[in-house]
């Protein structure tokens, strides 16, 4: 029973296993041409923990920059996390000795995958979301390691394969929408970050997306209340 | 030497930062305000609108080849969503179909 409800876990993260250990490979492979050594490529893997974050750090680091502007530049990269975490706050409550880990490990695709399923019968939640999120880190863990150590010499054509991870999300999105009638949130998703693309470009568009999108919703949450006590 | 070490401790400080600091704000302990949580519950569709955009934002709209691949790629996971239901099967068919498309047609 047990080990059924795990395989369902393992399942569960595929996509993930196959976008991190692809998307990983590529950031040990920049880390390796930039002239660090896989031990680097792991430790940002195990410690960082962000994927367009360690992108963007292998250009910072080997450009030298500050303490400061690394500081900044993550920071800005990272920012979604608070949105994500703010929503988690409720479904994170009273996990115990788990919650620092699962607060450390939420990814975007963690989140994504933690926020839409399930755990599988006869598995506690907290339990699902702890497999599921050091699973994940695992993966992306082992990719970073693989690139670093191998990926020049990779035979394989695989161009393309970071798609997975947009098909995950879009799946998540049809999925979300098939099974909820109220598609006022994910629209406004949709709405606003394409506006907010197309006015502010895409390196910067995605904060002000999010900044946008949360205080819509809260707008609509506080608003929908009111109507309901007064109907 | 040193200074790449010390910038790898922040990288990870600062994003572990942005991890926690919604969890720092409203603690285990105090009661959480009705209204977070029901937000809570809301967002993550919108957020997930949110990160098919964001994946999608490099796309070549305007040259070739037009941002076909990835919407034929998209349309193929909603397809196969729509009509299986079976996340793993939506990923897999729609990542085989785009991967095909670049690099056999485009």
């Amino acid at each position: 029973m047990k080990k059924k409800a795990f395989y369902q876990t393992f399942l569960d993260t595929l996509p993930v296993l196959t976008g991190y250990v692809f998307l990983g490979i590529g950031f040990g492979l920049l880390m390796f041409r930039a002239g660090y050594n896989a031990w680097w490529s792991v430790a940002m893997g195990v410690f960082v923990y962000a994927g367009s974050a360690q992108y963007m750090a292998v250009d910072l680091l080997s450009g030298g920059v500050s303490a400061v502007s690394m500081g900044i530049s993550i920071f800005l990269v990272n920012a979604r996390h608070i949105f994500y975490g703010l929503s988690m706050i409720g479904a994170y409550k009273g996990t115990g000795k788990k919650k620092p880990y699962l607060i450390f490990s939420l990814t975007d695709e963690t989140y994504s995958l933690v926020t839409q399923n399930e755990p599988p019968e006869g598995m506690k939640k907290s339990t699902y979301c702890l497999a599921v999120s050091a699973l994940d880190h695992l993966y992306w863990v082992i990719g970073c390691a693989l690139g670093g150590l191998a990926g020049a010499v990779l035979p394989v054509d695989l161009k393309g394969v970071e798609f997975v991870l947009t098909a995950l999300f879009v799946t998540i999105f049809v999925e979300q929408w098939l099974s909820q009638k109220n598609h006022g949130p994910a629209l406004i998703g949709v709405g606003v970050t394409l506006v907010s693309l197309l006015c502010v470009g895409s390196r910067y568009f995605l904060i002000p997306a999010l900044v946008i999108i949360t205080l819509t919703l809260a707008l609509w949450e506080k608003t929908g209340r009111r109507d309901r006590h007064e109907a | 030497m040193k200074h790449d070490m010390l910038l790898v401790a922040v990288a990870a400080l600062v994003t572990a930062l942005t991890r926690f600091l919604p969890f720092l704000v409203f603690g285990e302990k105090r009661k959480t305000p009705e209204f977070i949580l029901r937000l809570g519950k809301i967002l993550p569709c919108a957020f997930m609108g949110m990160l098919v955009v964001y994946c999608l934002k490099d796309i070549q709209v305007i040259g070739y080849p037009y941002g076909i691949p990835e919407l034929l790629g998209c349309g193929a996971v909603t397809l196969l969503h729509i009509w299986k239901r079976n996340s793993l099967l939506s990923i897999g068919g729609g990542t085989v179909v785009y991967m095909l498309l670049i690099q056999l047609v485009f």
